[in-house]
C-alpha cells in the first residue's frame, strides 16, 4: 500500500517541504492577520475601560503626598463609616437585584409571549430602554411627589385611613430607596433577559404538551431549569447597576445612608481631609474587587446556560 | 340544547381539549395582571409629577436658560456615540464571528465589563489619565459613553448575527464575486438592521439619561443642566424631568416604528433562518 501511493504524491510531498520553508513566519502572521479585525475594539476598551480601572488600582495603594507605596487608603476604605457604607450598598443591592429580577422576569415573558412585532412588544421594549436609563434628580422628584409626605399615594392611603409617615415611613430610608431603585431596575431586567427568553424554543412547550404536561410540569421540568442560569445571571448584573447606582443614591439620601458610591463622589468633589485624597481610589478599588466576585460567578453561570441556549 | 350540552359535557370529559382551551386563556389573564400592576408602578410617579408640575410649567422650559445649549449638547453626544459604537462594535462583531467564532464568549464577558465597574469608578480613572485636550472638551464623554452602551450594543448586534446563517451569506456573496467590504455592506448590513436597529435604541437611550459621568466631569449635559436648575424652580424642573422622559420614548418609539416597517420582510427570514439552523443542529 505504502509502496503504490508513495510515488502518486511525490510532487505534493515536494510542494509541501517548500511551503514550509517559506511557513515558518507564515502561521505568526497569519495568527496577526486573523487577529488583526479586533484590533481596534481591543484598544478602544484597553484604552477606554482596563487603563482607567487600572490607573484607579494603582492610586489606591499610593500615598496621596509622596506616591510611594502605602496600606494605609485600602485600611481606612475598609473600615469605619466606609465599611458601613460597602455593607449597606451591599444588602440593598441583594434586595434590589432580586425582587426587581423576579418582576422583570415576569414582564418579559408576558412581552415575550405577545406577537413579534406588535405594538404592546414596541412600546414596552422602548419604555424599558428608557427607564432603565432613568435615574438621579428626576427619578428622585417622581417619588417625592408619589411617597413624599405631601406625595398623591401618601395622601390615597391617608384617605383610606392608614398614614404611612406615622408609621414610621420617609422615602430617605433603604426601603425607599429600593423602592425607587425599582424604577429603573426592572426595565432593566427586561432588556437583558429577553435575548434569554428568546433561546426557550416552542418546540420545547410542543413536546411537553404533546406528553401530556400541564404549563406547571413544563415549568417545574423545563422552563426553570433551562432559564435558571441565565435568570441569576441577569439578577447579578442588577446587583451590579444597584451596587454602582450613583446619579439616584445621591438625589435621594441627601447624606442619610452610606452608599459607597457617594463616598466616592464626596472625595471627587474635593471634600476631603489633607492625606486621605486617595481613600477615594481605594474605595473604588473595593467596588471593584466586589463586583469582580460578581463577574466570575457570572462567567460561571453564564458557562452553564451556554450549554443549553446555542 | 341538549346537543351543545353534550358538546360541552364531552369537552369536560376529554383533558386534551379542555387544556388546550385553558391554557389559551390563562397565559392572557395572567399577562395583563401582571403588565396592568407594573404599569400602575410606573405610571403613578408620572402622574404625581405631572400634577405637582402642573400645565403651565411646560412651555416655561424652552425658555430656561442654558436650556438650548444643555439639549443640543446632549444630542451632539447621542450622536457621536451612536456613530462610534456602529463602526466600532459592527465589524468587530461580525469578524467575530466570521472569523474568530472561539473567542465569542470572551468578547461576552468583555463587553459585560462596563455594566459592572461602576461608572463612578470609571470617571475617577478616566480622568486620572485623559490627556489635557481631550479633557477639555464634552466629546471626552462621548468616548467614555461607547464603553457604557458596550454591554447592550454588542448583545443587540451578537443576537442579531447568531440568527444569521452568516457563513452561507458570506459563501454565496464571495462566489458572486464580492468581496468582504461588498459583502458586508450590500449583505451583512441589511440582514442586521434590526439589531442595528435596537444597538441604537439603547446607546442614545443611554447617553440621554446619563448623569453621573457628565456631573462629575463638569459638563452641562441635559440631565446635569435638570439638576442643576432644580434650585431655581422645582415645577419647572420637574416639568423639564417629564419632557425629557417623554422626547426620548418618542424619539425610540419613532426609531423603533421606522426600522421595524423597513425590516418587517426580512424579519420573517431571519427567524426562518434561525429555526433552520437550529433544526441542523445549532453547531457552535
Amino acid at each position: 500500500m505504502a509502496d503504490t501511493t508513495m510515488p502518486a504524491p511525490a510532487p505534493g510531498a515536494a510542494a509541501a517541504p517548500g511551503a514550509g520553508a517559506g511557513r515558518p513566519p507564515a502561521p505568526i502572521l497569519r495568527g496577526l492577520r486573523r487577529v488583526a479585525g479586533i484590533v481596534p475594539f481591543t484598544v478602544y476598551v484597553a484604552l477606554g475601560l482596563l487603563i482607567p480601572t487600572v490607573a484607579v488600582a494603582i492610586k489606591a495603594f499610593q500615598n496621596s503626598a509622596t506616591g510611594s507605596f502605602t496600606l494605609s487608603n485600602v485600611k481606612a476604605a475598609s473600615s469605619g463609616i466606609y465599611f458601613e457604607g460597602f455593607k449597606t450598598d451591599i444588602l440593598l443591592s441583594i434586595a434590589s437585584a432580586i425582587i426587581p429580577g423576579l418582576i422583570g422576569f415576569m414582564v418579559a415573558y408576558a412581552i415575550f409571549t405577545a406577537r413579534r412585532g406588535s405594538v404592546l412588544r414596541r412600546v414596552s421594549i422602548t419604555l424599558s430602554g428608557v427607564f432603565a436609563n432613568f435615574g438621579g434628580v428626576p427619578l428622585a422628584f417622581l417619588f417625592i411627589a408619589t411617597l413624599g409626605s405631601t406625595g398623591i399615594v401618601t395622601g390615597w392611603l391617608t384617605d383610606l385611613g392608614f398614614n404611612l409617615y406615622n408609621h414610621g415611613f420617609t422615602l430617605f430610608t433603604a426601603l425607599g430607596v429600593f423602592l425607587v431603585y425599582m424604577y429603573f431596575q426592572i426595565p432593566l431586567m427586561v432588556l437583558i433577559v429577553l435575548p434569554a427568553l428568546e433561546g426557550l424554543r416552542p418546540a420545547w412547550r410542543e413536546a411537553a404538551e404533546n406528553m401530556g404536561a400541564r404549563s406547571w410540569h413544563y415549568w417545574r421540568f423545563v422552563g426553570i431549569p433551562v432559564l435558571l442560569p441565565s435568570f441569576l445571571g441577569c439578577v447579578l448584573l442588577l446587583f451590579g447597576s444597584s451596587f454602582s447606582a450613583y446619579a439616584t443614591a445621591e438625589a435621594m439620601t441627601n447624606g442619610t445612608i452610606a452608599l459607597t458610591p457617594i463616598q466616592i463622589g464626596t472625595f471627587l468633589n474635593g471634600n476631603v481631609i489633607a492625606g486621605q485624597e486617595n481613600v477615594g481610589n481605594a474605595l473604588a478599588l473595593g467596588m471593584v474587587v466586589i463586583i469582580g466576585v460578581i463577574m466570575i460567578a457570572y462567567t460561571l453561570l453564564q458557562r452553564r446556560a451556554a450549554r443549553w441556549l446555542r | 340544547m341538549a346537543a351543545v350540552a353534550d358538546i360541552a359535557h364531552a369537552g369536560t370529559s376529554a383533558p386534551a381539549p379542555r387544556t388546550a382551551a385553558r391554557r389559551r386563556e390563562r397565559p392572557q389573564a395572567w399577562r395583563w395582571i401582571v403588565l396592568i400592576l407594573v404599569g400602575l408602578y410606573f405610571a403613578i410617579p408620572l402622574y404625581a409629577a405631572f400634577k405637582f408640575a402642573g400645565f403651565k410649567a411646560f412651555p416655561k422650559v424652552f425658555g430656561q436658560a442654558g436650556f438650548v445649549q444643555a439639549f443640543t449638547l446632549s444630542l451632539r453626544l447621542a450622536l457621536i456615540t451612536t456613530i462610534i459604537t456602529l463602526v466600532l462594535l459592527v465589524p468587530t462583531t461580525v469578524y467575530v464571528h466570521l472569523r474568530l467564532p472561539g473567542i465569542r464568549r470572551l468578547m461576552e464577558s468583555v463587553t459585560i465589563l462596563p455594566i459592572v465597574i461602576p461608572p463612578i469608578v470609571l470617571i475617577v480613572g478616566v480622568l486620572e489619565i485623559a490627556p489635557g485636550f481631550l479633557k477639555a472638551t464634552p466629546n471626552l464623554l462621548a468616548l467614555e459613553y461607547v464603553v457604557l452602551a458596550m454591554p447592550f450594543a454588542y448583545r443587540s448586534l451578537d443576537a442579531g448575527l447568531r440568527a444569521l446563517d452568516l457563513k452561507t451569506l458570506v459563501e454565496a456573496s464571495s462566489s458572486l464575486g464580492a468581496r468582504l467590504p461588498a459583502t458586508l455592506w450590500r449583505v451583512i448590513l441589511p440582514n442586521l438592521r434590526t439589531a442595528m436597529l435596537s444597538a441604537v435604541v439603547l446607546t442614545v437611550a443611554l447617553v440621554l439619561g446619563e448623569f453621573t459621568m457628565a456631573s462629575l466631569d463638569l459638563y452641562q449635559t441635559f440631565p446635569v443642566w435638570i439638576v442643576n436648575f432644580e434650585q431655581s424652580s422645582g415645577p419647572v424642573s420637574v416639568a423639564a424631568s417629564l419632557l425629557a422622559l417623554i422626547v426620548t420614548w418618542i424619539f425610540l418609539m419613532v426609531i423603533a416604528t421606522l426600522g421595524g416597517r423597513r425590516t418587517g420582510r426580512t424579519g420573517s427570514a431571519v427567524t426562518l433562518f434561525s429555526v433552520s439552523r437550529q433544526d441542523i443542529g445549532g453547531s457552535e
